[in-house]
């Protein structure tokens, strides 16, 4: 055991219905650090922090706490606390209608009568020692997001913590407002806090993080000094990707290549939405197959969601076969022939309790009108056809979609749009949570589109799929374009360090 | 809003912004009556009058607000008080019981209901619309089920408490004859007032009230805070419960007669004094006084209304529901022009 | 249902799977009701044919009078269950936009005298004049709804509270009567024809729900909305212009029943027509199997909870309950309902079960 750790999991096992969500990982927080907690989508570290605050009980492995050689049990997120581990999530939980006083200390002092001086007192008190611009008595709704993390920090550090979690605390923050909040954590760690920081953005990392521990698969891949991992390096080990043997994966596409004289069938120039990215261009051709990549949370989806209009579209131009068009919402795109599949299926796909069929017509039933339904025949067959075509494994027509696997979820939601026959098809991350067979046929199948003169493009956390089907990347990073890549580029070398910026 | 008074405006909490504008709209209309209507709201008894009126719905709304603070409502609060006021009748007339039983017989119907509507409401999670629509037809049922007509109630240490007046020092004046008038108030005025100022005392000074608050601002974050919503949620409808025994019971004293339709569409008046006080129908704002000024404001336009000829009992309900509308209307776009100013 | 019964015993895959429709669940309510009314009292399905005072055959019994008298409920429901599907909310304003549908079929029928001797308008006028005022009415609950995202019980209780006193608005509260018998066609009976007119316009009604839902995309429209607004939002769907058709939708249903109530007494009384309907509007939804708080729909079902509700109404008024205690009676199944329908209560029944499944097994 080492002296100086306020925190060491070992072995740490958890597994849901199906899924090994982590299996035997380490993981080591001492004394007065920050401690990155790094790893792609399905990597883990969410559970691995809900095992560590309670939501979720481990199915095996020890939490010793202080060095003690005595483990702890944490059933709950109030024993936690009562432990000494505060956790501080992206979305802020606290009560906007309330003070700021009343959230840093509601629910947590003892008696039945409320003490309005005294509680102000201290609030100002501690407010002031961690330099927070905010009053006691101040609503909290009108302090700025930055302001609310850190008075959730002040009230978990007042809870006397050893360990804070923070999950994902910047990713809402504007530049000026991280530094602040950096300032509070560096000020913390002189204090002998121990930090776990889980974060997207590389920058941040390597601004404020004195070791990091990386983690794929739900299993740990290592713990490093952070001047021992350059960027390129890291991001190599969250993909799971060594640089060593990245070369030898060099595409097996077909470079794509623009016909004399024809336009690109969408064209966008300096776009953006309201969700934060800063303005785009972008241009697809005729049976191109493009996509976007970047980490998770650098933006790539919003890219997409507003070429669809599914987020607000707040300024630039589109283009269609060089005309320019107007698309403000995702009916707009539908009538230019553009389908989208969204990122969150559960949230943004299927509707749930709608059957196979329903599901599959939907985008095209909006798109012929509200006077057009398909007779029940016309509708069985065309279930009856995309069910074969796709091969989507499910009792019947009938079965309501929330029932099937994920993987076949995600192909009915593909043949609704591949019912629309769309010029020009957006698949944001089509393989996330679904089998190995599942993901290669829908890479076969954007392919097989794509020589039939369809537009694709694909996005996906995977780079090998990227790599096999895309002619052509954008690269991504904190929420800009940082970089395309086409024909002897498109390499897992040359997309890390691009994705990794700063140093090679 | 100029850009120093914006300013000012921005440290105010949302709670104490709409208690203003409360306040200042009901004393706007009060001196508009007197101005316009001249004479009758001249006198203090003209108040006072209001209030003798409107007791029981100042203690049904102060129910109703806690409930909704915690982003709930209750519309049972309108047959229930119709039940209390027939079971009473029925108990002190046809049983020969006495006033103080009664009282009890009305704090613990009003405490059944709250009881039954809190705990399906925060423990089975089902919509408090649904449980309390079905509490109030339930209420106006067994009105008619414990007795179907109408009657006065005669008996006599009831019609006592019922014609006790009041009277309010220095604040008479003097009628049409010359004769100087005291000013009063009915009993049931000085329980509502009691009734205020410990509900507000509950809300402002004890934890059990800025729970309330949480709950109702975010639930999932009060959860996270280490409060327990379930009861939290509990608690307030148990609350709404016995107010409206007790303000079901200064009804009956009000008006001293049993009826089925007795107090139809108090509810809604409730509902709408409660947002017009400054209670925000999605939960967490909300204050006690407030609803006491809401209360006044809708008697007073009430009166406005009628004073202005247009006295036919179907004003009464278009003027409560215009009101509540502009209100809504008012709330959503001050809480937008806030939103706008403080998130950058 | 007898031969159901029977074949049940050999075929218990084919009883499995009518228990498991929705269709069955305000069925096996009606039965149950017929069953108790059976013991009871037989004379419940005695039907008779009889002479009114007119001197028209007309048919009479308690089954007649469900028929009849479940005509308004369950055009109602048809409406309510489709704002129920597209919002997982309840309109409680409508017997209170009835009233305001029939005042202003009589403000137009009779004009500014209120007792005409003949009519100031054709009935199809003054149909049609309230048909666009309760949809107006159906758009105003809609709005508040769609566009300020105000819950739609909270919404709908401002006209519930106004819309009576709207009625009588109208019509300067005043009572108006119509001497015309041609209106009572609507509301009793056409000479020479034994049954009652609600029915068959109810049957109208629900011919008309019928194929709108066969030849529209009402159905998917409403409950892709109702179940997933952000998938709707995605697949070029526009939830707010669902959730107010579907409004609007209620309100010509309240139009129709506006019309047949008034064309019953030939007059209006604004305080009491339709009154507590709302409360069993909503029932026939939940009694149909639909879940309250939106999504999928069985409109059939619906329709038959009507019934099913108004043979509960009957069946009580024949136990001589006054027809002012039955909201009593009615609250309570709703309460029953609900409980047993809450996802709370299912999921520890669940557990229960499958704890018990386990004992079982060890």
């Amino acid at each position: 055991m080492e002296d100086n750790a306020v925190l060491q999991m070992r072995n740490i096992h958890k597994s849901f219905p199906g899924v090994k969500a982590l299996s035997g990982v380490d993981f080591t927080l001492r004394k007065g650090e920050i401690h990155a907690l790094m790893g792609e989508n399905g990597a883990g570290k969410s559970t691995l922090i809900k095992v560590l605050t309670g939501v979720y009980t481990k199915d095996e492995g020890h939490i010793y706490l202080d060095g003690h050689e005595k483990e702890v049990q944490v059933r709950s997120p109030q024993e936690a606390q009562k432990l000494g581990i505060s956790p501080v999530y992206q979305e802020i939980t606290l009560c906007p209608n309330l003070s700021v006083a009343e959230n840093m200390y509601i629910g947590r002092t003892p008696g039945a009568v409320q003490n309005w001086r005294k509680m102000n007192k201290d609030a100002d008190k501690l407010l002031k020692s961690l330099d927070i611009p905010a009053k006691a008595t101040q609503q909290l709704s009108t302090c700025s997001l930055a302001v609310q993390q850190m008075i959730a920090i002040a009230r978990a550090v007042d809870t006397d913590c050893k360990v804070l979690i923070l999950d994902e605390p910047t990713s809402s923050l504007d530049e000026q407002e991280v530094e602040k909040l950096f300032k509070l954590m560096r000020d913390l760690r002189g204090r002998g806090v121990g930090i776990i920081f889980v974060t997207h953005f590389l920058d941040q990392v390597y601004e404020v993080c004195d070791r990091i521990t990386v983690m794929r698969d739900g299993c740990l891949v290592g713990e490093y000094e952070i001047k021992d991992l350059p960027r390129v390096q890291l991001v190599s080990k969250m993909l799971g990707k060594e640089l060593d043997d990245l070369s030898d994966i060099q595409g097996e596409y077909k470079s794509y290549e623009r016909k004399e004289g024809e336009l690109p069938v969408f064209e966008v120039e300096q776009l953006y939405s309201n969700a934060g990215i800063k303005p785009f261009d972008f241009h697809i051709d005729k049976g191109e197959v493009n996509g976007f990549t970047g980490l998770l949370g650098s933006g790539r989806s919003e890219c997409v969601r507003a070429i669809f209009g599914a987020d607000r579209v707040l300024g630039g131009k589109v283009k269609k076969n060089g005309k320019p068009i107007k698309i403000s919402k995702p009916i707009d795109a539908m009538r230019q022939g553009i389908g989208y599949l969204p990122e969150d299926r559960k949230r943004d796909g299927i509707v749930g309790d709608l059957s196979v069929r329903d599901n599959i017509i939907l985008a095209q039933q909006v798109l012929r009108g509200f006077l057009k339904p398909y007779s029940r025949a016309e509708a069985d067959k065309i279930a009856d056809e995309y069910i074969k075509l796709l091969n989507i494994k499910t009792a019947s027509a009938d079965t309501p979609i929330k029932s099937l696997s994920g993987g076949n979820q995600q192909k009915v939601i593909l043949a609704r749009w591949l019912l629309t026959h769309p010029e020009y098809l957006i698949l944001d991350e089509p393989t996330r949570g679904i089998d190995v067979g599942t993901k290669v046929d829908i890479q076969k199948l954007v392919l097989k589109l794509a020589s039939e003169g369809m537009s694709v493009t694909f996005i996906s956390s995977e780079m090998d799929e990227m790599l096999r089907t895309c002619s052509r990347l954008i690269v991504m990073r904190d929420r800009r374009v940082v970089g395309e890549l086409t024909g002897s580029d498109l390499n897992q070398t040359s997309i890390m360090s691009t994705i990794a910026g700063g140093d090679k | 809003m100029s850009k120093g008074f914006g300013s000012k405006i921005k440290n105010i909490s949302d709670t104490n912004l709409l208690l203003t504008i409360t306040i200042v709209v009901f004393f706007l209309m009060y001196i508009g009556a007197m101005i316009f209507q001249g004479e009758g709201f001249l006198k203090p008894q003209a108040l006072f009058n209001i209030l003798n009126a409107n007791a029981a719905l100042i203690i049904l709304s102060c129910g109703m607000s806690i409930v909704m603070i915690t982003g709930g409502i209750d519309i049972s609060v309108g047959g229930v008080t119709a039940l209390i006021s027939m079971c009473c009748a029925v108990y002190l007339d046809k049983a020969g019981g006495n006033v103080a039983v009664s009282v009890l017989i009305a704090i613990l119907i009003g405490l059944g209901f709250g009881l039954v509507q809190g705990f399906l409401v925060a423990y089975l999670e089902i919509q408090p619309f649904i449980v309390t629509l079905a509490g109030m037809f339930f209420a106006r049922g067994m009105t008619t089920i414990v007795n179907t007509e109408p009657f006065n109630v005669s008996n006599e240490a009831f019609v006592a408490l019922k014609n006790t007046r009041i009277i309010v020092p220095g604040m008479g004046s003097v009628n049409r004859l010359g004769n100087y008038v005291d000013a009063y108030v009915e009993i049931g005025v000085i329980v509502a007032i009691l009734v205020v100022i410990v509900m507000f005392c509950v809300l402002k000074w004890t934890k059990l009230g800025r729970n309330f608050y949480a709950v109702g601002g975010n639930s999932q974050s009060a959860l996270m805070l280490g409060i327990n919503v379930k009861r939290t949620k509990f608690i307030a409808h148990l609350l709404c419960g016995v107010l409206a025994g007790i303000g079901g019971f200064v009804y009956f004293l009000h008006v001293g007669s049993g009826s089925p339709s007795h107090a139809s569409g108090a509810e809604m008046n409730a509902i709408a004094s409660s947002i017009i006080g400054g209670t925000m129908l999605t939960g967490g704002v909300g204050n006690i006084i407030g609803t006491f000024f809401g209360v006044l404001s809708l008697s007073t336009i009430q009166n406005i209304v009628s004073s202005a000829g247009l006295d036919q009992a179907w004003w009464t309900g278009i003027t409560v529901a215009a009101m509540l509308c502009l209100f809504l209307v008012v709330q959503s776009v001050v809480m937008a022009v806030r939103k706008k100013g403080s998130v950058k | 249902m007898q031969t159901n019964e029977t074949k049940n015993a050999g075929v218990s895959g084919f009883f499995g799977r009518m228990i498991r429709k929705q269709v069955m669940i305000p069925l096996a309510a009606l039965l149950l009701l017929f069953l108790f009314n059976l013991i009871m009292d037989p004379s419940f399905f005695k039907i008779e044919l009889g002479y009114n005072s007119a001197g028209n055959p007309v048919l009479s019994g308690f089954l007649i009078t469900i028929l009849d008298s479940g005509s308004e409920l369950a055009i109602l429901a048809i409406g309510m269950t489709l704002v129920t599907a597209a919002t997982g909310g309840q309109d409680i304003s409508v017997g209170a936009t009835t009233a305001i549908a029939g005042s202003v079929l009589l403000r137009v029928l009779c004009g500014t005298n209120s007792r005409p001797e003949t009519l100031q308008a054709p009935i199809i006028v003054a149909f049609l004049a309230a048909c666009v005022v309760a949809m107006l009415f159906g758009a105003f609950n809609g709005v508040l709804v769609a566009v300020f995202k105000i819950q739609p019980m909270i919404a709908t209780l401002i006209l519930y509270t106004a819309g009576r006193s709207i009625a009588a608005w109208i019509n300067n509260n005043e009572l108006p009567v119509v001497s015309d018998e041609s209106l009572t066609y609507f509301g009793e009976f056409i000479p020479g024809i034994p049954i009652p007119t609600p029915f068959f316009i109810a049957v109208a009604c629900m011919i008309v729900i019928g194929l709108v839902l066969k030849f529209t995309n009402l159905r998917l429209y409403t409950q892709a909305v109702g179940i997933n607004e952000n998938s709707s939002k995605l697949n070029g769907l526009n939830p707010v212009f669902i959730k107010i058709l579907s409004f609007v939708i209620l309100g010509l249903c309240v139009a129709v029943v506006g019309l047949i109530k008034v064309a019953r007494i030939s007059t209006i009384n604004y305080s009491v027509i339709a009154k507590d309907i709302e409360m069993d509007a909503i029932l026939a939804v939940a009694l149909g199997g639909n879940a309250l708080s939106g999504g999928k729909f069985n409109m059939t079902a619906s329709i038959i909870g009507a019934y099913v509700i108004q043979c509960l109404t009957t069946t009580l008024y024949k136990f001589q309950v006054r027809s002012d205690a039955l909201p009593a009676y009615k609250a309570i199944v709703v309460i029953v309902l609900v409980i047993v329908s809450a996802p709370v209560v299912r999921e520890k029944f669940n557990a229960f079960m499958a704890k018990r499944k386990v004992k079982e097994a060890a």
